[in-house]
């Protein structure tokens, strides 16, 4: 056999292995994700409730109109940010909770920007108001960065602690200088900032829907993330301070740098959510803004494989999750509360199954040498 | 501004410390348990959350505080062989297995309370019990010998922590599996028996943790109840240096901040609401980077354990 034979051999083996690995993975996600529903019906039928009903509505939420579609992929697009920025977290081994405070940082930046900058065509003040809102969700994932690179404390307490400031931040801010003046004159007080300029609106995909143009932006971004985590230096690095901090740092890669740098995108992605929740979907900042999207991009990155490309159809499913559990708490009564405890299951379910692909990935390979010899 | 240096003010915001701290001992010192034994257990607000609910809705259900008590216990250590299977036996990556527990009792408790209980309601929880003597001490024994079992079996959990850590077999077996676990299975200690264990009794501790909050301190239960209570107890045990008088230590600087912010809010001095809030989380980052010194770090900590691979 000659030689470029071999080779060819080895790569279509290599690629054959590949496959059956990934369908593998796959194929454990989507266990996961079916053991989860399953407990969730055992909770729903002690609860006195018809599990078969809720999770019928849920999906007929979602795919029964073109507005539970739309509003699916509007709930995507935050999850799938945040997702990215814990994709590169993650893959540097940095735990990133604190994407809710991140994401509070980015959509305070984009409402007093655009406010403060009211005047500005569209075509300045979109782009300036999305930059401006990643450095802030960045420098609010930068503090823990730095104080986990230069004092080694853990990272994953520090974010969630920025989370709760993140929120008192901004209520504070909205009970004082963001808050509607009209709400004052009118009394009411609520506690939601003035609407933003219509300039700044991301432009509307689908009449009569919220669908709008950031989703789109957060494709583009994944793709591109997927392009600087494998195919630059720095991406390279930050996977490789991931798999093995040690080797990194004999190969002199500087390691605290990169996890600092990891924590400073997350931030700035999950700043990115609130950019878009605040000018694509809202159009102001209020109580709530977050919707829990910081923890739910941790579910999607998890079950995407902690991919960017993988994340895309990961944050859809949680997308849709979320409006069909909307869906089912107003028309059966069946609190949306089930799809957190459902998300906390699928976390456990495919962080547990990790091991079980490892080890049958490492079987499979000693039998592969084995039958070679 | 001088209101807030009178006597009965002092009284007031040492009588709350001691209350206040008693959630963060019970959690930290039954997380300090799992991370002695090689486990970070990130899921303790989860547990507390469902402890809190179980305690609250068996106490309003039989009308039993105790039954209420016991449930939260029940309920915590469920929730703790959850965490272990995942972690311990699967040996997942336990900062995200933690994250998941913390989500899945979130959702878990919140679902729970509004298909049963549906609307806040309040119950009488534990009544504060004066200890002879020691409570008729002028000024300081109300505040400090007149409060509920609960904040008494919070307190004497440190000694006992203490003892059952230095003193004993079980603590010493405990250290070794959290420092060296090749070495501790190679002398025949069962490591996954010790984890399983040390993680199943701090997530009781965190259970009660949950219900001193429905059943003692609040007396009502509520979505999210909780607040990031337990991920504080997590940053305690590291602010401790995994010693239960450096957790005693932590637990009443964090109640004490707490309770100051509370009596700020009453008397109404001119600090917003808001900021007040925050302390105690920027008291948390400050302390953490502060006390960052990983020499007491049990070596074995975040590591699952595999047998011939260690």
């Amino acid at each position: 056999m000659s030689v470029a034979n071999a080779d060819t051999l080895q790569r279509s083996r290599r690629l054959s292995i590949d496959w059956v690995n990934a369908a593998f993975r796959i194929g454990l996600l989507l266990l996961s994700l079916l053991f989860a529903f399953m407990i969730g019906a055992v909770v729903l039928l002690l609860l006195g409730a018809n599990p078969i009903i809720a999770y019928s509505t849920m999906f007929t939420g979602v795919f029964g109109s073109v507005y539970g579609i739309t509003q699916s992929i509007v709930k995507a697009t935050p999850l799938l940010l945040v997702g990215l920025g814990i994709c590169i977290a993650f893959r540097a081994s940095v735990i990133n909770i604190g994407a809710e405070g991140q994401l509070i940082l980015g959509a305070l930046m984009a409402t007093w920007f655009s406010l403060q900058f009211r005047t500005w065509p569209g075509w300045l003040l979109i782009p300036a108001t999305i930059i401006m809102g990643f450095l802030a969700g960045a420098a609010w994932g930068f503090i823990p960065g730095i104080l986990k690179a230069r004092l080694e404390v853990n990272e994953i307490l520090t974010t969630v602690m920025m989370n709760a400031i993140a929120l008192q931040l901004m209520n504070l801010l909205l009970r004082g200088p963001l808050i509607d003046p009209a709400g004052i004159t009118a009394g009411t007080y609520l506690a939601q900032s003035e609407r933003l300029p219509e300039a700044v609106w991301l432009p509307r995909l689908v009449p009569q829907t919220l669908l709008h143009s950031g989703a789109i932006i957060a494709v583009l971004l994944a793709i591109a993330v997927y392009i600087f985590l494998w195919r630059t230096t720095i991406g390279y690095r930050i996977r490789a301070v991931g798999l093995n901090p040690d080797a990194s740092r004999y190969a002199g890669i500087k390691v605290p740098f990169y996890q600092a740098l990891s924590l400073t995108l997350a931030g700035g992605f999950a700043g990115l959510a609130g950019v878009v929740e605040v000018i694509g979907v809202q159009h102001r900042l209020l109580e709530g803004i977050t919707s829990g999207y910081g923890f739910s991009g941790i579910v999607a990155a998890l079950f995407g494989g902690l991919h960017p490309l993988g994340l895309i159809p990961a944050s859809w499913l949680f997308g849709s999750l979320l409006v069909g559990a909307d869906k089912m708490q107003r028309a059966v009564q069946v609190p949306s509360a089930l799809v957190d405890m459902l998300s906390g299951l699928i976390v456990l379910f495919v962080i547990g199954s990790q091991w079980i692909s490892t080890r049958w990935a490492r079987r499979r390979m000693a039998a592969a040498a084995g039958a070679k010899r | 501004m001088s209101e807030i240096f009178s006597v009965t003010v002092l009284v007031g915001i040492l009588a709350s410390a001691i209350r206040l701290a008693t959630p963060y001992l019970y959690a930290a010192i039954g997380e300090s348990f799992a991370q002695t034994s090689g486990v970070v257990n990130l899921g303790v607000e989860g547990i507390m959350l469902v402890g809190a609910f179980a305690g609250f809705y068996v106490a309003q259900l039989t009308g039993n505080l105790w039954l209420g008590l016991l449930g939260a216990v029940i309920a915590g250590i469920l929730m703790g062989l959850l965490m272990s299977f995942i972690s311990v036996t699967l040996r997942a990556e336990q900062g995200i297995s933690g994250i998941g527990l913390y989500m899945f009792g979130l959702g878990l408790s919140s679902l729970l309370f509004k298909t049963t209980i549906g609307t806040v309601k309040t119950i009488v929880g534990f009544p504060p019990v004066k200890i002879p003597v020691l409570g008729d001490i002028p000024i300081l024994g109300e505040a400090l010998f007149n409060q509920s079992v609960l904040v008494y079996g919070a307190f004497l959990l440190v000694p006992l922590a203490w003892w059952l850590l230095d003193k004993t077999t079980l603590g010493l077996k405990t250290k070794a599996v959290g420092q060296n676990p090749a070495a501790a299975d190679s002398l025949g200690v069962s490591v996954l028996r010790n984890r399983y264990f040390n993680v199943c009794l701090g997530a009781a501790l965190a259970g009660v943790a949950g219900a001193s909050l429905s059943l003692s301190l609040v007396n009502l239960f509520q979505e999210n109840l909780t607040a990031g209570q337990g991920f504080i107890a997590v940053a305690l045990v590291y602010f401790g240096g995994w010693r239960p008088l450096g957790i005693l230590a932590g637990a009443l600087l964090f109640s004490t901040v707490n309770a100051i912010q509370l009596w700020v809010q009453v008397l109404g001095i001119g600090i917003p609401a808001d900021i007040a809030v925050m302390l105690p989380y920027l008291l948390t980052i400050a302390a953490l980077a502060v006390t960052a010194n990983r020499a007491r770090q049990p070596a074995a900590l975040n590591k699952p354990f595999e047998r011939g691979e260690n």
